[in-house]
């Protein structure tokens, strides 16, 4: 790999992203590659905005990633993906859970958020946008909590996240507990198999 | 030399195993948190003689490493930056008094801030208190760093400061580990009453000790590697700055092709490098500073020039070109330099306008005993009708003060929500004055403040949200657990036996999931005079098992009740009616104790 790769992941505190940029960075270190990460850890972690950071290449200086330059957008949910979309590079990739998370304040208000017009608007705005319809895969995986690794596995399909689903495999096999792999393993290659 | 993949708290805490620590203390606070629970996780492994605690609070572990090191071990304390307050009598005793085994403190700053009351900053806190300081810029200098930081310790017989901000302590990278690591035997504790009792005259002496130390640590820094002058002769325009700014500045210089811009960095900024400074100034017009927090640097540079009577103009936050409070950033730095020096600005990446964002702020999560017991007072004091106020403090309830809850009047700092309330029932005569404070919090900071009140005869209810864990640093254990960081059993401290202790007038303990209890219970309290407790005891939901989710049948007639008043995450509107997400609902039964038709029902028992 030439170019460092910034890779940005979003979501709703409790979604499991720290996890999905441990095994990015396990993977990428696995190759070879220098690694930097940063996540957000505290209060937003009760069901706040988190975003991880990943960059991955041979010579990283910040650990977080400049708006504008991320390679690729992990998004955990709609909303998430379009709050944190201004650090997308123009050209980059963009993976997004369909399923929206209601804000405690939206039920509240009695404003409805459906996450419809979050995925209308990156579908203008991202050139590779990648929709996972999570209801679908959660149910064929038998588990809500596969969304983390069904993301990863639809970035690695495609180049963008610089990991082949093999090396995703891998990296699934010597991180996680035993009791978890069937469970990952079988959301990558059910993701692969589409 | 073996490379690990490495959270900077967990660099800092293995440079301290490495570097022979025997006596490891602190206080959880984010971002600090994870060094002392990476030594508790590590030791076993590493070095099993070392001893680890969490003390009570900032204050108890700062003296306790101090015994420790009066005998000669190792110690490192962590806590967050607001915890050095806590720790700050001691602390700056403890400066003129010096210790005989290495110390290091951690007290981690957190820009932004993200999680803290202040942004207030260790570097300031060090000149303050005339310690030596240590800032890395990222999680594999932390590793080095604290070696050296344990080094200097001993060398001068000083406690060491060492301050590492949010992007370093929570980033991780990989470090390259000493397969060397040093070891440390105490040679105990020799009796000296004229070193270790501090007395005005000793310290008039040490005062002298310390402010000559300044100019020797001066020198010493001025020749330490990580405080570095790069392509001194690139120009008469220079950039100086420390910590995490350090890594946002080569990117920025980097992305604008201005590589071989003069750049200073200064990973000591007390006692500051000045002779280090003074040589790179001196064929300079020009310096800007990126730092954040205080102008630390900044001030710095300007007595720096006034000595050595240089012309540099120096532009940071003093004169408004920097950005006053908040975290730096690779964007904003490339902007301020490429503005300094005169390059063409960066464009910004413009898009269309995205759709209304929802807010989405930090709750309390779903299941949550706080929120039942948020409730509980809320709903007594309405049917009372009286005029009642709340006082908070820091921890998971603080989150009581969203909608719809709100039930959070004032937050200050640990333990301020026992004595505020005080202050407030002195002015505010015909209300009910509450405090809610956690278990960890009671323990820490907060059984003076209910001393006080029984002294003074102050009428206030005292509320403990007891859920048996210190829930947001990340659920570690206290006094009340019966638990230690060294893996052992102890005695549980009671707290309803502290509180009889002290004298309260009157003590009920309820499970604030059971309402109706619950509410009778404050009623009962809010009646009474003189200082009532009240024991809301009801685990957090990180420590236990749910034993059943709830769900909406067609009963349901779309009141909306449970949102509007509960606001649990897991219920939300759908349509006419309301659902519960199974996968969030932990089962705490609060909703359905409400719901007017019965329409929550429990589903399945886990
Ligand atoms: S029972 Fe009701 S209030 Fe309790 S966690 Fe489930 S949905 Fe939330
Ligand atoms: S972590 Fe525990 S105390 Fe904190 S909000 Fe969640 S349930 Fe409540």
């Amino acid at each position: 790999m030439e170019q460092n790769r910034s890779i940005l992941l979003c979501g709703v505190g409790g979604q499991g992203t720290v996890l999905a940029s441990k095994l990015i960075a396990y993977a990428a270190m696995r190759g070879g590659l220098e690694v930097r990460t940063s996540e957000t850890i505290g209060m937003a972690q009760r069901g706040g905005c988190v975003v991880s950071h990943v960059r991955v290449g041979h010579h990283i200086n910040s650990p977080l990633i400049p708006r504008g330059s991320a390679d690729l957008l992990l998004g955990f949910e709609p909303a998430e993906a379009v709050r944190c979309l201004p650090y997308l590079r123009r050209g980059g990739t963009a993976v997004v859970s369909r399923a929206p998370i209601s804000p405690v304040t939206a039920s509240l208000s009695g404003s409805s958020y459906n996450g419809a017009d979050m995925l209308t608007y990156l579908a203008e705005q991202v050139e590779n946008l990648i929709i996972l319809d999570t209801e679908e895969i959660i149910v064929a995986c038998g588990s809500p909590r596969v969304l983390n690794i069904a993301l990863l596995a639809a970035a690695a399909k495609t180049d963008a996240l610089g990991i082949t689903p093999d090396e995703l495999r891998a990296a699934v096999r010597e991180r996680l507990p035993e009791k978890f792999h069937a469970l990952n393993l079988g959301a990558i290659d059910y993701i692969c198999r589409r | 030399m073996s490379t690990e993949f490495l959270m900077g708290n967990e660099a800092i805490a293995l440079g301290a195993l490495d570097a022979g620590v025997n006596v490891v203390t602190g206080y959880p606070g984010t971002p600090s948190s994870e060094i002392l629970e990476t030594v508790a996780r590590r030791r076993e492994k590493e070095n099993p003689d070392v001893y680890v605690e969490w003390s009570v609070n900032e204050k108890a572990a700062l003296e306790v490493a101090a015994g420790a090191a009066y005998a000669g071990a190792r110690t490192l304390v962590t806590m967050k930056q607001v915890g050095l307050n806590v720790a700050s009598d001691p602390l700056m005793s403890l400066a003129y008094v010096g210790v005989k085994g290495g110390m290091v403190i951690v007290s981690a700053d957190d820009p932004g801030p993200i999680s803290s009351q202040t942004e207030q900053d260790t570097r300031t806190f060090a000149a303050f208190a005339h310690l030596p300081v240590f800032d890395p810029s990222s999680p594999e200098e932390a590793y080095r760093m604290i070696g050296d930081a344990f080094a200097l310790s001993e060398q001068y017989g000083t406690p060491v400061l060492f301050r590492p901000t949010t992007r370093v302590c929570h980033g991780c990278a990989p470090v390259e580990r000493t397969d060397k690591p040093l070891r440390n035997t105490p040679e105990g504790f020799v009796r000296d009453p004229a070193r270790w009792v501090i007395f005005p005259r000793a310290s008039y002496l040490n005062h002298i000790k310390l402010a000559n130390r300044e100019r020797e640590l001066d020198e010493k820094f001025s020749a330490y590697p990580l405080n570095t002058a790069e392509n001194t002769a690139g120009g008469r325009r220079a950039i100086a700055c420390g910590g995490i700014s350090y890594a946002y500045v080569k990117e920025a210089l980097e992305q604008l092709g201005a590589e071989n811009v003069p750049l200073l960095r200064i990973a000591t900024p007390y006692p500051f490098p000045e002779q280090l400074t003074s040589a790179f100034l001196r064929d300079k017009d020009e310096i800007l500073v990126a730092e954040e927090l205080d102008p630390v640097i900044e001030r710095a540079l300007l007595l720096c020039c006034g000595r050595a009577h240089l012309p540099v103009t120096v532009r940071g936050k003093l004169d408004g070109t920097m950005p006053q409070a908040g975290e730096n950033s690779v964007e904003q730095l490339r902007t301020a330099i490429a503005a300094f020096l005169g390059l063409p600005a960066p464009k910004a990446e413009n898009r269309a306008e995205p759709p209304a964002l929802p807010v989405r702020p930090p709750v309390l999560c779903a299941g949550c005993p706080h929120r039942a017991s948020f409730y509980a007072v809320k709903r007594a004091m309405k049917e009372l009708g009286q005029k009642a106020y709340f006082c908070g403090d820091i921890g998971c309830y603080t989150l009581g003060n969203a909608a719809p809850l709100d039930m959070v009047d004032t937050c200050l700092c640990m333990g301020a929500d026992v004595t505020i309330a005080q202050g407030l029932r002195r002015v505010e005569k015909d209300a009910v004055c509450f405090s809610f404070i956690g278990d960890s919090t009671f323990f820490a900071s907060g059984m003076t403040g209910v001393v006080n009140a029984v002294y003074n005869g102050t009428d206030i209810v005292l509320t403990v949200l007891d859920n048996s864990t210190t829930a947001m640093t990340g659920h570690q254990p206290h006094p009340g657990t019966g638990r230690t960081m060294m893996g052992e059993m102890t005695a549980k401290l009671s707290i309803e036996r502290v509180l009889e202790a002290l004298g309260v007038s009157s003590l009920r303990i309820v499970d604030p999931l059971d309402q109706a209890a619950a509410v009778d219970a404050v009623k009962a309290a809010a009646g009474e005079r003189g200082v009532r407790a009240l024991i809301f005891r009801s685990p957090c939901i990180a420590v236990t098992k749910p034993n059943a989710t709830y769900t909406v049948t067609d009963a349901c007639i779309g009141c909306g009740k449970c949102v509007r008043e509960l606001g649990c995450p897991a219920t939300v509107r759908q349509g006419k009616q309301v659902r519960i997400d199974p996968a969030l609902c932990f089962g705490c039964s609060l909703c359905a104790q409400y719901c007017p038709t019965g329409a929550i029902v429990k589903k399945e028992v886990r």
